[in-house]
């Protein structure tokens, strides 16, 4: 059903080796290659991982629907007439036509704009106009079968209010993939409650969808790139903090702890940590407890494009959707719970200002992927240095470490036999 | 209605010097465009659309706005970069003695090291405006509403 794709093989002699069992050096060629690109899309996001593609709350009535893409491959997601998830490829099974546009809506089955191939909210093929000829000439064969052309199906399952799916339907149960500890991180956003969703952001940026990864994987520069979050205590070295994994490596948490604004024996080498800024309107910054330990920030990454952002108030998801070995989409869903009451909402809404495409925080993180890109591509011999914090791929009780990210790569050199 | 062509070009003089604090600078002078308790959102239009509130950029007052120019000088780590704002359309949709609505399209060139001028955004503003006891109208209120869904890497400037 799932038939392994014929991949060329990469052509080594072209790029420096990547020694055997090596995560603390990264090739650059790794960021621009298109075969390397081609095998990501097949084995990683479309290989044996959930994807995130969305939230229940999005697609809430029987016939309503929501596009995205997982890695490049636009595909639908949407609740049947019985109200039960379905996921499939948003590619008509006759000549492969993108044929549903809209980001969000409801309808009560899909039919293809180029030739009307209709499908159910089941994926099934339902009915071909002129498939019985006209006027007694043309027509499909006799022995042409609606049932063996339906779209391709996708695995789809919910936890806690959040979809995944799945190209590989022999992938293991969600809440095993995710593992115990990343389970506990996970219900500590979505405990249950419902969601509400507060609004989209969307921004390309021009560089490789790895580096995203690794730039929430690395508590490290947080506190030296990020004067805001530095300066006002939200994310810095000298605070209380874990990195964690699953038993892969593939999911990773960074975990901290809000401190004040003020200069202590381990900030000296923070150059850029201001403590004279002040902000006018204090309205801005305006953190209440809601989370049931004692942790103020939980940034995590779950395999294979998704980034679940708990920064004080402000929770979102970030997902991940490559472009090409240059470029990918960051799509952004800010959201809150259905019972936040009207203060909660407004503080969500303003410390937004953090994140996302105009962030006073990520804003940093954007700017510097794309000269992250502009930098490595022309260097293709060239390699990262992943040292921080040794060169093992262990939990780790500090900020000051590469560890998630030479994780990341552990497992990512499994998955593509690189 | 006839139009006010004093009031009109009253408020072309405005949205021109606002284009210029964030074309030409200085930055510092672009929140005094607006009134003190003034709300300035940039916002997708998809989400206007679904009718949600989420902003990529939201100031509550000037002083937020301020604090937005603080960052900008201060904080944020960003390739330099000009922008050209492009400002048309630009109609009153009513209009009260110190107090007006109005409607203009925006479309906002970017100018970033080694790269071609490209579009950064295009939308519309949906502005309320006062006239203040020094004889100047100000934004009360500014929601820069972006047509396209995606948005070209950063906005680091004001729309």
């Amino acid at each position: 059903m799932n038939p392994t794709p014929n991949i060329s093989p990469l052509e080594p002699a072209a790029h420096k080796p990547w020694p055997p069992h090596e995560y603390s050096r990264v090739p650059y060629w790794l960021y621009t290659d298109e075969a390397v690109f081609a095998r990501e899309m097949e084995r990683i996001f479309c290989g044996r991982s959930w994807a995130y593609v969305g939230l229940a709350v999005e697609i809430s009535e029987p016939g309503s629907y929501l596009t995205t893409t997982i890695g490049n491959r636009p595909v639908i997601v949407c609740r049947n007439r019985e109200g039960e998830l379905r996921a499939f490829a948003n590619h008509c099974a006759h000549r492969g036509v993108k044929f549903c546009r809209q980001r969000l809506g409801n309808a009560m089955r899909f039919t293809c704009p180029y030739h009307q191939w209709t499908y159910d909210l089941n994926g099934d093929l339902k009915g071909v106009p002129f498939r019985a000829g006209v006027k007694g000439q043309g027509g499909m064969p006799e022995d042409f079968d609606l049932s063996k052309h339906g779209l391709r199906q996708l695995k789809v399952t919910e936890h806690h209010g959040v979809l995944f799916a799945s190209f590989c339907q022999e992938v293991e149960d969600f809440l095993d993939y995710l593992g115990e500890t990343n389970r506990y991180y996970f219900e500590r956003v979505f405990d249950g409650r419902a969601l509400t969703v507060l609004g989209y952001s969307r921004q390309l940026i021009p560089g490789n969808w790895k580096l995203m990864f690794e730039n929430i994987k690395d508590p490290y520069h947080a506190s030296l790139l990020h004067v805001f979050l530095v300066t006002f205590g939200l994310f810095r070295a000298d605070q209380e903090s874990q990195v964690k994994m699953d038993d892969t490596g593939r999911h990773g948490l960074l975990i901290s702890r809000r401190g004040t604004q003020a200069a202590t024996e381990h900030t000296k080498d923070i150059a850029n940590l201001r403590t004279d800024f002040k902000l006018r309107d204090p309205r801005l910054l305006d953190p209440v407890k809601e989370f049931k330990d004692s942790a103020t920030v939980v940034m995590h990454t779950i395999w294979p494009n998704l980034i679940v952002q708990q920064q004080s108030n402000t929770i979102a998801m970030r997902q991940i959707q490559p472009r090409g070995p240059d470029a990918f989409e960051l799509s952004w869903t800010f959201f809150g719970y259905a019972d936040d009451d009207e203060a909660m909402r407004t503080r969500r809404l303003r410390q937004a200002n953090l994140m996302s495409v105009s962030g006073l925080v990520s804003g940093d993180d954007s700017e510097i992927i794309k000269l992250a890109q502009d930098g490595l591509k022309h260097y293709p011999g060239g390699d990262a240095i992943l040292e921080m914090g040794g060169r093992d791929t262990l939990d780790e009780e500090h900020m000051v470490t590469e560890t998630a990210i030479r994780a990341f790569y552990k497992y990512y050199r499994q998955v593509m036999e690189l | 209605m006839s139009v006010n062509l004093v009031l009109v070009r009253e408020l072309e003089d405005l949205y021109a010097r606002y284009a210029e604090t964030l074309d030409d600078g200085p930055l510092e002078d672009w929140p005094e465009c607006f009134t003190e308790n003034c709300l300035y959102l940039i916002i997708a239009r998809e989400n206007v659309e679904r009718g949600l509130p989420l902003a990529i950029m939201r100031c509550e007052s000037r002083d937020m706005l301020k604090d937005r120019v603080t960052a900008v000088r201060e904080t944020m780590m960003y390739e330099p970069r000009y922008l050209r704002h492009h400002v048309t359309n630009l109609r009153v949709m009513s209009e009260a003695d110190d107090e007006v609505e109005a409607v203009a399209n925006f479309s906002v060139i970017e100018v970033l090291p080694e790269a071609l001028p490209r579009i950064l955004m295009a939308g519309r503003y949906r502005d309320r405006l006062q006239r203040e006891m020094d004889g100047q109208w100000r934004f009360s209120e500014r929601h820069c509403i972006y047509d396209s869904t995606l948005v070209p890497n950063s906005i680091i400037y004001p729309v």
